[in-house]
Protein backbone atom coordinates (compact mmCIF):
# COMPACT_ATOMS: atom_id res chain seq x y z
CA UNK A 1 0.00 0.00 0.00
CA UNK A 2 3.17 2.33 0.96
CA UNK A 3 4.59 1.78 -2.32
CA UNK A 4 1.54 2.46 -4.14
CA UNK A 5 0.80 5.61 -2.43
CA UNK A 6 4.33 6.56 -2.95
CA UNK A 7 4.18 5.77 -6.41
CA UNK A 8 1.35 7.20 -7.11
CA UNK A 9 2.69 10.67 -5.31
CA UNK A 10 6.11 10.75 -6.82
CA UNK A 11 5.02 9.43 -10.03
CA UNK A 12 2.36 12.33 -10.16
CA UNK A 13 4.98 14.92 -9.20
CA UNK A 14 6.98 14.01 -12.09
CA UNK A 15 4.70 14.14 -14.65
CA UNK A 16 4.04 17.97 -13.61
CA UNK A 17 7.56 18.54 -13.84
CA UNK A 18 7.91 16.71 -17.07
CA UNK A 19 4.98 18.62 -18.02
CA UNK A 20 6.60 21.67 -16.71
CA UNK A 21 10.36 21.26 -18.69
CA UNK A 22 8.08 20.50 -22.22
CA UNK A 23 6.31 23.67 -21.76
CA UNK A 24 9.69 25.52 -21.33
CA UNK A 25 9.12 26.85 -17.94
CA UNK A 26 11.94 26.81 -15.33
CA UNK A 27 11.56 24.15 -12.45
CA UNK A 28 12.99 26.45 -9.15
CA UNK A 29 15.66 24.32 -8.07
CA UNK A 30 13.70 24.05 -4.42
CA UNK A 31 11.20 22.21 -6.32
CA UNK A 32 13.67 19.54 -6.81
CA UNK A 33 14.98 19.45 -3.11
CA UNK A 34 11.26 19.58 -1.97
CA UNK A 35 10.50 16.60 -4.14
CA UNK A 36 13.49 14.75 -3.28
CA UNK A 37 13.12 15.36 0.83
CA UNK A 38 9.41 14.15 -0.12
CA UNK A 39 10.10 10.48 -1.93
CA UNK A 40 12.54 9.90 1.15
CA UNK A 41 10.24 10.90 3.66
CA UNK A 42 7.40 8.68 2.18
CA UNK A 43 9.86 5.76 2.10
CA UNK A 44 10.79 6.31 5.65
CA UNK A 45 7.02 6.41 6.63
CA UNK A 46 5.97 3.82 4.66
CA UNK A 47 9.43 1.34 5.51
CA UNK A 48 9.89 0.34 2.22
CA UNK A 49 12.63 -2.16 2.11
CA UNK A 50 14.11 -4.35 -0.68
CA UNK A 51 16.35 -7.43 -0.33
CA UNK A 52 20.29 -7.06 -0.57
CA UNK A 53 22.02 -10.16 -1.58
CA UNK A 54 26.48 -9.32 -0.60
CA UNK A 55 28.40 -8.78 -3.21
CA UNK A 56 32.58 -10.72 -3.26
CA UNK A 57 34.06 -7.50 -2.20
CA UNK A 58 31.68 -7.23 0.95
CA UNK A 59 31.02 -11.01 1.43
CA UNK A 60 35.17 -11.54 1.34
CA UNK A 61 35.62 -9.28 4.77
CA UNK A 62 32.53 -11.37 5.92
CA UNK A 63 33.89 -14.77 5.41
CA UNK A 64 37.25 -13.65 6.75
CA UNK A 65 35.65 -12.63 10.53
CA UNK A 66 33.53 -15.58 10.12
CA UNK A 67 36.39 -18.38 9.56
CA UNK A 68 39.04 -17.00 12.00
CA UNK A 69 39.49 -19.01 14.66
CA UNK A 70 37.66 -18.16 18.17
CA UNK A 71 39.88 -15.79 20.09
CA UNK A 72 41.54 -13.80 17.25
CA UNK A 73 42.22 -10.65 17.31
CA UNK A 74 40.78 -7.68 15.60
CA UNK A 75 40.93 -4.10 15.59
CA UNK A 76 38.37 -2.02 15.00
CA UNK A 77 38.83 1.68 14.60
CA UNK A 78 36.49 4.60 14.52
CA UNK A 79 37.34 7.04 12.15
CA UNK A 80 34.52 8.96 11.95
CA UNK A 81 32.24 11.67 13.01
CA UNK A 82 28.48 12.26 13.04
CA UNK A 83 28.18 13.51 9.64
CA UNK A 84 29.46 10.40 7.97
CA UNK A 85 27.56 8.62 10.88
CA UNK A 86 24.49 7.73 9.42
CA UNK A 87 25.87 5.94 6.78
CA UNK A 88 29.38 4.24 8.64
CA UNK A 89 27.30 3.33 12.34
CA UNK A 90 25.64 0.62 11.11
CA UNK A 91 28.89 -1.03 9.06
CA UNK A 92 30.00 -0.32 12.80
CA UNK A 93 27.61 -2.29 14.53
CA UNK A 94 27.35 -5.23 12.22
CA UNK A 95 30.77 -5.66 12.91
CA UNK A 96 30.37 -5.75 16.72
CA UNK A 97 27.82 -8.36 16.04
CA UNK A 98 29.62 -10.51 13.86
CA UNK A 99 33.22 -10.47 15.56
CA UNK A 100 31.81 -10.79 18.90
CA UNK A 101 29.42 -13.38 18.02
CA UNK A 102 32.43 -15.68 16.60
CA UNK A 103 34.59 -14.90 20.01
CA UNK A 104 37.02 -13.43 18.50
CA UNK A 105 38.77 -10.47 20.73
CA UNK A 106 38.08 -6.70 19.51
CA UNK A 107 40.48 -4.18 19.87
CA UNK A 108 38.54 -0.64 19.64
CA UNK A 109 40.15 2.73 19.19
CA UNK A 110 39.75 5.77 17.37
CA UNK A 111 41.99 8.33 15.07
CA UNK A 112 38.92 10.70 15.18
CA UNK A 113 38.18 12.70 18.16
CA UNK A 114 34.43 12.20 17.51
CA UNK A 115 34.83 8.73 16.71
CA UNK A 116 35.49 7.95 20.66
CA UNK A 117 31.64 9.76 21.55
CA UNK A 118 30.42 7.61 18.52
CA UNK A 119 31.97 4.01 20.04
CA UNK A 120 30.79 5.02 22.96
CA UNK A 121 27.04 4.81 21.42
CA UNK A 122 27.70 1.83 20.10
CA UNK A 123 29.12 0.33 23.66
CA UNK A 124 25.56 0.76 25.22
CA UNK A 125 23.64 0.73 22.44
CA UNK A 126 24.79 -2.86 20.83
CA UNK A 127 27.53 -4.38 22.97
CA UNK A 128 26.59 -4.16 26.28
CA UNK A 129 22.31 -4.80 25.40
CA UNK A 130 23.00 -7.73 23.34
CA UNK A 131 26.61 -9.69 24.35
CA UNK A 132 26.12 -8.84 28.07
CA UNK A 133 28.13 -11.88 28.86
CA UNK A 134 31.38 -9.88 26.50
CA UNK A 135 34.09 -8.98 30.09
CA UNK A 136 35.59 -6.15 29.39
CA UNK A 137 39.77 -6.40 28.86
CA UNK A 138 38.90 -10.36 27.90
CA UNK A 139 37.00 -9.95 25.26
CA UNK A 140 36.91 -6.46 24.25
CA UNK A 141 38.49 -2.88 25.20
CA UNK A 142 38.76 0.72 24.07
CA UNK A 143 42.01 2.04 23.27
CA UNK A 144 40.56 5.23 23.21
CA UNK A 145 41.56 8.68 20.88
CA UNK A 146 45.24 9.02 19.80
CA UNK A 147 45.87 12.61 17.96
CA UNK A 148 48.47 12.33 15.01
CA UNK A 149 46.76 11.03 12.47
CA UNK A 150 48.81 8.77 10.49
CA UNK A 151 51.81 9.12 12.81
CA UNK A 152 50.10 7.48 15.47
CA UNK A 153 49.79 4.26 13.00
CA UNK A 154 53.47 4.65 12.28
CA UNK A 155 53.95 3.89 15.83
CA UNK A 156 51.61 1.74 16.38
CA UNK A 157 52.45 -0.78 14.29
CA UNK A 158 55.92 -1.41 16.03
CA UNK A 159 55.11 -0.76 19.08
CA UNK A 160 51.55 -0.23 20.20
CA UNK A 161 52.43 1.01 23.88
CA UNK A 162 53.96 3.42 23.44
CA UNK A 163 51.45 5.61 21.85
CA UNK A 164 48.66 3.75 24.50
CA UNK A 165 50.13 3.31 27.64
CA UNK A 166 47.16 2.97 28.91
CA UNK A 167 43.25 2.40 27.54
CA UNK A 168 40.39 5.16 26.99
CA UNK A 169 39.49 4.41 31.03
CA UNK A 170 43.42 4.80 31.96
CA UNK A 171 43.72 1.36 32.65
CA UNK A 172 47.60 0.43 32.13
CA UNK A 173 47.40 -2.10 28.97
CA UNK A 174 49.19 -4.80 31.07
CA UNK A 175 46.71 -5.10 33.55
CA UNK A 176 44.41 -6.40 30.58
CA UNK A 177 44.79 -10.07 29.40
CA UNK A 178 44.31 -9.57 26.11
CA UNK A 179 46.79 -7.70 25.74
CA UNK A 180 49.21 -10.20 27.14
CA UNK A 181 50.05 -11.60 23.81
CA UNK A 182 49.84 -8.38 21.88
CA UNK A 183 53.48 -5.61 20.98
CA UNK A 184 52.10 -4.02 18.41
CA UNK A 185 49.33 -3.98 15.37
CA UNK A 186 51.52 -6.56 13.77
CA UNK A 187 50.38 -9.24 16.23
CA UNK A 188 46.71 -8.78 15.24
CA UNK A 189 44.92 -11.31 12.37
CA UNK A 190 42.84 -8.68 10.97
CA UNK A 191 42.84 -4.65 11.26
CA UNK A 192 39.27 -2.83 10.36
CA UNK A 193 39.28 0.75 9.78
CA UNK A 194 35.94 2.59 9.10
CA UNK A 195 36.16 5.72 8.17
CA UNK A 196 35.21 8.42 5.01
CA UNK A 197 37.92 11.34 5.93
CA UNK A 198 41.86 11.73 6.60
CA UNK A 199 43.36 9.60 8.01
CA UNK A 200 40.86 6.47 7.33
CA UNK A 201 40.68 3.45 5.20
CA UNK A 202 43.32 4.55 3.11
CA UNK A 203 46.37 5.78 5.76
CA UNK A 204 45.42 2.97 7.58
CA UNK A 205 46.44 0.42 4.08
CA UNK A 206 49.66 3.03 3.74
CA UNK A 207 50.58 2.47 7.49
CA UNK A 208 49.51 -0.04 8.96
CA UNK A 209 47.88 -2.81 6.85
CA UNK A 210 50.98 -2.68 3.93
CA UNK A 211 54.16 -2.20 5.78
CA UNK A 212 52.44 -4.64 8.81
CA UNK A 213 51.56 -7.07 5.99
CA UNK A 214 47.87 -7.43 8.79
CA UNK A 215 45.31 -8.36 6.57
CA UNK A 216 43.17 -5.26 6.07
CA UNK A 217 39.39 -4.40 5.88
CA UNK A 218 37.46 -1.04 5.72
CA UNK A 219 34.35 0.60 5.53
CA UNK A 220 34.05 3.84 4.17
CA UNK A 221 31.92 6.83 3.54
CA UNK A 222 29.84 6.46 -0.01
CA UNK A 223 31.98 9.24 -0.89
CA UNK A 224 35.68 8.25 -0.62
CA UNK A 225 34.47 4.61 -1.81
CA UNK A 226 35.74 4.65 -5.40
CA UNK A 227 39.18 5.98 -4.33
CA UNK A 228 39.61 2.72 -2.08
CA UNK A 229 38.59 0.35 -4.76
CA UNK A 230 41.88 -0.29 -6.34
CA UNK A 231 43.06 -1.46 -3.13
CA UNK A 232 40.79 -4.42 -3.46
CA UNK A 233 41.85 -7.31 -3.02
CA UNK A 234 45.47 -7.19 -2.44
CA UNK A 235 46.12 -4.14 -0.20
CA UNK A 236 41.92 -4.43 1.16
CA UNK A 237 40.79 -7.81 1.72
CA UNK A 238 37.34 -6.48 1.37
CA UNK A 239 35.38 -2.92 1.32
CA UNK A 240 31.79 -1.70 2.48
CA UNK A 241 31.27 0.80 0.45
CA UNK A 242 28.43 3.51 2.15
CA UNK A 243 24.74 2.59 3.00
CA UNK A 244 24.74 -0.20 0.40
CA UNK A 245 27.95 -1.80 1.73
CA UNK A 246 26.71 -1.98 5.33
CA UNK A 247 23.36 -3.11 4.37
CA UNK A 248 24.60 -6.17 2.44
CA UNK A 249 27.29 -6.82 5.72
CA UNK A 250 23.81 -6.72 7.34
CA UNK A 251 21.92 -9.24 5.22
CA UNK A 252 24.61 -11.41 5.23
CA UNK A 253 24.54 -11.48 9.31
CA UNK A 254 20.91 -12.27 9.09
CA UNK A 255 20.68 -14.64 6.78
CA UNK A 256 24.13 -16.85 8.56
CA UNK A 257 22.59 -15.75 12.53
CA UNK A 258 18.62 -15.70 12.15
CA UNK A 259 18.70 -14.15 15.97
CA UNK A 260 19.59 -10.88 14.77
CA UNK A 261 16.82 -10.28 12.48
CA UNK A 262 14.90 -8.95 15.26
CA UNK A 263 17.79 -6.18 15.88
CA UNK A 264 17.92 -3.17 14.48
CA UNK A 265 19.66 -3.18 11.10
CA UNK A 266 19.33 0.60 10.08
CA UNK A 267 21.59 0.36 6.38
CA UNK A 268 18.18 -2.09 5.45
CA UNK A 269 15.82 -0.09 6.44
CA UNK A 270 17.76 2.68 4.55
CA UNK A 271 18.19 1.23 1.05
CA UNK A 272 14.34 1.58 0.76
CA UNK A 273 14.57 5.58 0.50
CA UNK A 274 17.77 5.09 -0.89
CA UNK A 275 16.33 3.33 -3.88
CA UNK A 276 13.34 5.60 -4.19
CA UNK A 277 15.30 8.53 -4.23
CA UNK A 278 17.71 7.74 -6.92
CA UNK A 279 14.96 6.53 -8.97
CA UNK A 280 13.88 10.34 -8.74
CA UNK A 281 17.18 11.53 -9.04
CA UNK A 282 17.63 9.50 -12.71
CA UNK A 283 14.38 10.68 -13.21
CA UNK A 284 15.49 14.69 -13.35
CA UNK A 285 18.36 13.47 -15.06
CA UNK A 286 16.03 12.02 -17.75
CA UNK A 287 13.66 15.09 -17.45
CA UNK A 288 16.65 18.13 -17.67
CA UNK A 289 17.77 16.18 -21.00
CA UNK A 290 14.42 15.62 -23.01
CA UNK A 291 14.12 19.59 -21.92
CA UNK A 292 17.78 20.37 -22.81
CA UNK A 293 17.25 18.54 -26.28
CA UNK A 294 13.18 20.01 -27.04
CA UNK A 295 15.00 23.78 -26.20
CA UNK A 296 17.85 23.28 -28.73
CA UNK A 297 15.50 21.99 -31.66
CA UNK A 298 13.55 24.89 -30.93
CA UNK A 299 16.69 26.87 -31.10
CA UNK A 300 17.18 25.29 -34.43
CA UNK A 301 13.74 25.97 -36.04
CA UNK A 302 13.80 29.56 -34.97
CA UNK B 1 6.01 46.12 8.12
CA UNK B 2 9.52 46.57 8.07
CA UNK B 3 11.29 43.33 7.57
CA UNK B 4 13.33 44.08 11.27
CA UNK B 5 9.49 43.86 12.88
CA UNK B 6 9.10 40.80 10.43
CA UNK B 7 12.32 39.18 11.50
CA UNK B 8 10.88 39.22 15.35
CA UNK B 9 7.95 37.80 14.51
CA UNK B 10 9.02 34.99 13.21
CA UNK B 11 11.78 34.16 15.78
CA UNK B 12 9.14 34.67 18.13
CA UNK B 13 7.22 32.20 16.64
CA UNK B 14 9.90 29.98 16.25
CA UNK B 15 10.58 30.13 19.87
CA UNK B 16 7.18 29.64 20.75
CA UNK B 17 6.91 26.56 18.91
CA UNK B 18 10.54 24.96 20.32
CA UNK B 19 9.39 25.70 23.70
CA UNK B 20 6.51 23.88 23.25
CA UNK B 21 8.13 21.12 21.41
CA UNK B 22 10.44 21.06 24.90
CA UNK B 23 7.19 21.29 26.87
CA UNK B 24 5.91 18.12 24.87
CA UNK B 25 8.85 15.76 25.13
CA UNK B 26 9.82 16.62 28.88
CA UNK B 27 6.32 15.19 29.39
CA UNK B 28 6.54 12.19 27.57
CA UNK B 29 9.97 11.21 28.67
CA UNK B 30 10.71 7.38 30.16
CA UNK B 31 13.04 8.11 32.71
CA UNK B 32 11.63 8.28 36.28
CA UNK B 33 14.03 11.45 36.71
CA UNK B 34 12.24 14.66 36.18
CA UNK B 35 15.65 16.24 35.26
CA UNK B 36 16.52 13.69 33.03
CA UNK B 37 13.46 13.64 31.12
CA UNK B 38 13.45 17.93 30.89
CA UNK B 39 17.73 17.37 30.27
CA UNK B 40 16.57 14.88 27.09
CA UNK B 41 13.62 16.90 25.87
CA UNK B 42 15.69 19.93 25.66
CA UNK B 43 18.12 18.26 23.79
CA UNK B 44 16.15 16.52 21.33
CA UNK B 45 14.07 19.77 20.69
CA UNK B 46 17.53 21.83 20.00
CA UNK B 47 18.88 19.25 17.41
CA UNK B 48 15.73 19.41 15.90
CA UNK B 49 16.06 23.01 15.68
CA UNK B 50 19.72 22.65 14.31
CA UNK B 51 18.83 20.28 11.83
CA UNK B 52 16.24 22.01 10.43
CA UNK B 53 17.90 25.79 10.75
CA UNK B 54 21.07 24.06 8.68
CA UNK B 55 17.92 22.52 6.10
CA UNK B 56 16.63 26.17 6.03
CA UNK B 57 19.50 27.14 3.66
CA UNK B 58 17.90 25.08 0.86
CA UNK B 59 15.55 28.10 0.84
CA UNK B 60 18.09 30.53 1.51
CA UNK B 61 20.21 31.78 3.07
CA UNK B 62 19.29 33.39 6.65
CA UNK B 63 19.89 34.10 10.36
CA UNK B 64 18.93 30.41 11.60
CA UNK B 65 21.28 29.04 9.35
CA UNK B 66 24.19 31.56 10.02
CA UNK B 67 23.69 30.74 14.09
CA UNK B 68 23.77 26.58 13.27
CA UNK B 69 26.72 27.19 11.09
CA UNK B 70 28.38 28.91 13.90
CA UNK B 71 27.78 27.20 16.59
CA UNK B 72 28.69 23.89 14.77
CA UNK B 73 32.48 25.86 13.85
CA UNK B 74 33.08 26.92 17.15
CA UNK B 75 31.91 23.80 19.41
CA UNK B 76 33.73 21.56 16.71
CA UNK B 77 37.02 23.59 18.08
CA UNK B 78 36.54 23.31 21.29
CA UNK B 79 36.09 19.70 21.13
CA UNK B 80 38.73 18.92 19.15
CA UNK B 81 41.10 20.52 21.37
CA UNK B 82 39.62 19.19 24.99
CA UNK B 83 40.14 15.71 23.48
CA UNK B 84 43.33 16.85 22.04
CA UNK B 85 44.53 17.61 25.73
CA UNK B 86 42.72 14.74 27.62
CA UNK B 87 44.43 12.09 24.97
CA UNK B 88 47.56 13.37 23.91
CA UNK B 89 48.83 15.74 26.92
CA UNK B 90 47.12 13.37 29.72
CA UNK B 91 47.19 10.62 27.81
CA UNK B 92 50.76 10.25 26.82
CA UNK B 93 52.85 13.19 28.61
CA UNK B 94 51.64 12.92 32.06
CA UNK B 95 51.96 9.00 32.54
CA UNK B 96 55.87 9.49 31.21
CA UNK B 97 56.65 13.21 32.95
CA UNK B 98 55.86 13.10 37.00
CA UNK B 99 54.79 10.49 39.19
CA UNK B 100 52.31 13.40 40.79
CA UNK B 101 50.82 14.53 38.17
CA UNK B 102 49.91 10.90 37.03
CA UNK B 103 47.93 10.45 40.51
CA UNK B 104 46.55 13.92 40.06
CA UNK B 105 45.12 13.07 36.92
CA UNK B 106 44.50 8.89 37.71
CA UNK B 107 46.40 7.39 34.83
CA UNK B 108 49.24 5.14 35.42
CA UNK B 109 52.29 6.37 36.05
CA UNK B 110 55.45 4.83 33.70
CA UNK B 111 58.74 4.41 34.67
CA UNK B 112 60.90 4.16 31.52
CA UNK B 113 65.04 5.18 30.78
CA UNK B 114 63.80 7.22 27.53
CA UNK B 115 61.41 9.58 29.24
CA UNK B 116 63.47 12.62 28.35
CA UNK B 117 63.21 11.67 25.16
CA UNK B 118 58.88 13.14 25.28
CA UNK B 119 60.26 17.11 26.80
CA UNK B 120 61.26 17.74 22.39
CA UNK B 121 57.89 17.33 21.47
CA UNK B 122 56.60 19.38 24.23
CA UNK B 123 58.87 22.18 23.47
CA UNK B 124 58.31 21.83 19.98
CA UNK B 125 54.71 21.90 20.75
CA UNK B 126 55.06 25.26 23.21
CA UNK B 127 56.95 26.97 20.63
CA UNK B 128 54.23 26.12 17.80
CA UNK B 129 52.11 28.61 20.49
CA UNK B 130 54.64 31.61 20.00
CA UNK B 131 52.94 32.71 16.37
CA UNK B 132 50.35 33.97 19.32
CA UNK B 133 53.36 36.47 20.34
CA UNK B 134 54.43 38.71 17.10
CA UNK B 135 57.95 39.43 18.02
CA UNK B 136 59.21 35.71 18.83
CA UNK B 137 56.75 34.44 16.29
CA UNK B 138 59.35 33.14 14.16
CA UNK B 139 59.99 30.25 16.46
CA UNK B 140 56.80 28.28 15.36
CA UNK B 141 58.64 28.33 12.04
CA UNK B 142 61.08 25.43 13.46
CA UNK B 143 57.94 23.48 14.78
CA UNK B 144 56.37 23.37 11.14
CA UNK B 145 59.56 22.79 9.48
CA UNK B 146 59.36 19.79 11.80
CA UNK B 147 56.05 18.99 10.78
CA UNK B 148 56.26 19.24 7.13
CA UNK B 149 59.25 17.35 6.89
CA UNK B 150 58.63 14.39 8.85
CA UNK B 151 54.88 14.21 7.34
CA UNK B 152 56.64 14.80 3.98
CA UNK B 153 59.07 12.25 4.33
CA UNK B 154 56.74 9.72 5.90
CA UNK B 155 54.23 9.82 2.71
CA UNK B 156 56.75 9.55 0.41
CA UNK B 157 57.67 6.05 1.12
CA UNK B 158 54.53 5.62 2.04
CA UNK B 159 52.84 6.27 -0.95
CA UNK B 160 55.69 5.23 -2.98
CA UNK B 161 55.34 1.48 -1.94
CA UNK B 162 51.51 1.29 -1.19
CA UNK B 163 50.02 3.98 -4.25
CA UNK B 164 52.61 3.60 -6.84
CA UNK B 165 54.72 0.35 -6.39
CA UNK B 166 51.89 -1.95 -5.10
CA UNK B 167 49.21 -0.71 -7.55
CA UNK B 168 51.71 -0.94 -10.73
CA UNK B 169 51.73 -4.91 -8.88
CA UNK B 170 47.78 -5.18 -8.60
CA UNK B 171 47.43 -4.19 -12.38
CA UNK B 172 49.60 -7.65 -13.56
CA UNK B 173 46.29 -10.04 -13.45
CA UNK B 174 46.01 -13.17 -14.97
CA UNK B 175 43.74 -12.35 -18.06
CA UNK B 176 42.06 -15.88 -18.31
CA UNK B 177 41.30 -16.88 -15.02
CA UNK B 178 41.28 -20.95 -14.07
CA UNK B 179 41.53 -21.35 -18.16
CA UNK B 180 41.13 -24.78 -18.93
CA UNK B 181 40.45 -24.18 -22.67
CA UNK B 182 37.40 -23.04 -24.75
CA UNK B 183 35.09 -25.85 -24.48
CA UNK B 184 35.53 -25.72 -20.58
CA UNK B 185 34.91 -21.91 -20.47
CA UNK B 186 31.70 -22.29 -22.74
CA UNK B 187 30.44 -24.95 -20.30
CA UNK B 188 30.54 -23.41 -17.63
CA UNK B 189 29.57 -20.09 -18.73
CA UNK B 190 27.74 -17.90 -15.76
CA UNK B 191 27.06 -14.69 -14.96
CA UNK B 192 27.75 -15.20 -11.04
CA UNK B 193 29.24 -12.31 -9.56
CA UNK B 194 32.69 -14.75 -8.26
CA UNK B 195 31.86 -16.82 -11.44
CA UNK B 196 35.14 -17.25 -13.97
CA UNK B 197 33.43 -14.92 -16.64
CA UNK B 198 33.19 -12.35 -14.91
CA UNK B 199 36.59 -12.57 -13.10
CA UNK B 200 38.06 -12.67 -16.86
CA UNK B 201 35.64 -9.25 -18.18
CA UNK B 202 36.60 -7.41 -14.80
CA UNK B 203 40.47 -8.39 -15.51
CA UNK B 204 40.35 -7.39 -18.90
CA UNK B 205 38.14 -4.25 -17.90
CA UNK B 206 41.22 -3.36 -15.76
CA UNK B 207 44.02 -4.01 -18.42
CA UNK B 208 42.15 -2.22 -21.09
CA UNK B 209 41.06 0.62 -18.75
CA UNK B 210 44.96 1.27 -17.64
CA UNK B 211 46.68 0.89 -20.99
CA UNK B 212 43.94 3.22 -22.60
CA UNK B 213 43.44 5.74 -19.43
CA UNK B 214 47.57 6.02 -20.03
CA UNK B 215 47.44 6.71 -23.50
CA UNK B 216 45.03 9.41 -22.74
CA UNK B 217 47.65 10.95 -20.51
CA UNK B 218 50.41 10.72 -22.85
CA UNK B 219 50.88 14.18 -24.98
CA UNK B 220 54.10 13.10 -26.27
CA UNK B 221 52.58 11.77 -29.55
CA UNK B 222 49.55 12.69 -31.49
CA UNK B 223 46.45 10.93 -30.84
CA UNK B 224 45.34 9.62 -33.99
CA UNK B 225 44.76 6.22 -35.44
CA UNK B 226 45.33 3.44 -33.27
CA UNK B 227 46.92 5.90 -30.55
CA UNK B 228 43.77 7.98 -31.10
CA UNK B 229 41.15 5.26 -30.19
CA UNK B 230 43.16 4.05 -27.05
CA UNK B 231 42.78 7.70 -26.20
CA UNK B 232 38.73 7.68 -27.01
CA UNK B 233 38.42 5.03 -24.70
CA UNK B 234 40.81 5.91 -21.95
CA UNK B 235 38.22 9.07 -21.29
CA UNK B 236 35.26 7.54 -21.63
CA UNK B 237 36.67 5.13 -19.06
CA UNK B 238 37.89 8.16 -16.98
CA UNK B 239 34.11 9.42 -17.59
CA UNK B 240 32.56 6.44 -16.10
CA UNK B 241 34.88 6.58 -13.70
CA UNK B 242 33.50 10.26 -12.50
CA UNK B 243 29.91 9.11 -13.01
CA UNK B 244 30.41 6.33 -10.45
CA UNK B 245 31.80 8.72 -7.86
CA UNK B 246 29.49 11.08 -8.70
CA UNK B 247 26.66 7.89 -8.07
CA UNK B 248 28.12 6.61 -4.93
CA UNK B 249 28.48 10.28 -3.82
CA UNK B 250 24.87 11.29 -4.03
CA UNK B 251 23.88 7.93 -2.22
CA UNK B 252 26.11 9.46 0.60
CA UNK B 253 24.36 12.41 0.81
CA UNK B 254 21.04 10.73 0.40
CA UNK B 255 22.44 8.70 3.29
CA UNK B 256 22.83 11.80 5.60
CA UNK B 257 19.10 12.83 4.67
CA UNK B 258 17.84 9.83 5.60
CA UNK B 259 19.64 10.00 8.87
CA UNK B 260 18.30 13.11 9.37
CA UNK B 261 14.52 12.54 8.93
CA UNK B 262 14.56 9.43 10.58
CA UNK B 263 15.74 11.59 13.17
CA UNK B 264 12.81 14.23 12.90
CA UNK B 265 10.32 11.44 12.42
CA UNK B 266 11.39 9.09 14.93
CA UNK B 267 12.83 10.78 18.03
CA UNK B 268 11.25 13.96 17.70
CA UNK B 269 7.47 12.98 16.38
CA UNK B 270 7.56 9.60 17.75
CA UNK B 271 5.47 8.64 14.29
CA UNK B 272 8.08 5.73 12.94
Amino acid sequence: MGLIISIIVIGGGLLWILYLSIKGRDVDRRIVYLFVGTTVALAIIFRLEFGEVATPIVKSVFDKIENLPAGSKIVLSYDFDPAMAPEVNPMANAFIRHILEKKHRLYFMSLWATGQSLLSVSLDSVLKPEFPDAKYGVDYCNLGFKAGNEGVLNVVITNLRKMFPSDANGNSLDSLPMFKDVESLKDMDLLISIGGGKPGVKEWVLFAGDPGKVAMAGGSAAVSTPLLYPYWPKQLIGLLGGTKGAAEYEAELIKRYPRFKDKSMPALRMMGPQTMAHVVIIAFIVIGNIAYFRSRKKGEQS
Amino acid sequence: MTSKTAMRILMAIVALIFLFSWIIKSGSGVSDSTFTNVRDGFLITFAVFLTLSIFSFLYHDNPFYKFAESLYVGISAGYWMCYGFWSTVVGNFVPRASRSLSEFFHVPYQERADHILIYIPIIFGLILLTRLLPRIGWLSRWSLAFIIGTTAGLNLTRYLRSDFISQVSNSFIPLFVDWKGAGDFINHISLAADGQFIAILSNWVIFVGVMCGLVYFFFSKEHKGTFGVASRIGIWILMITFGASFGYTVMGRISLLVGRITFLFGDWLNIL
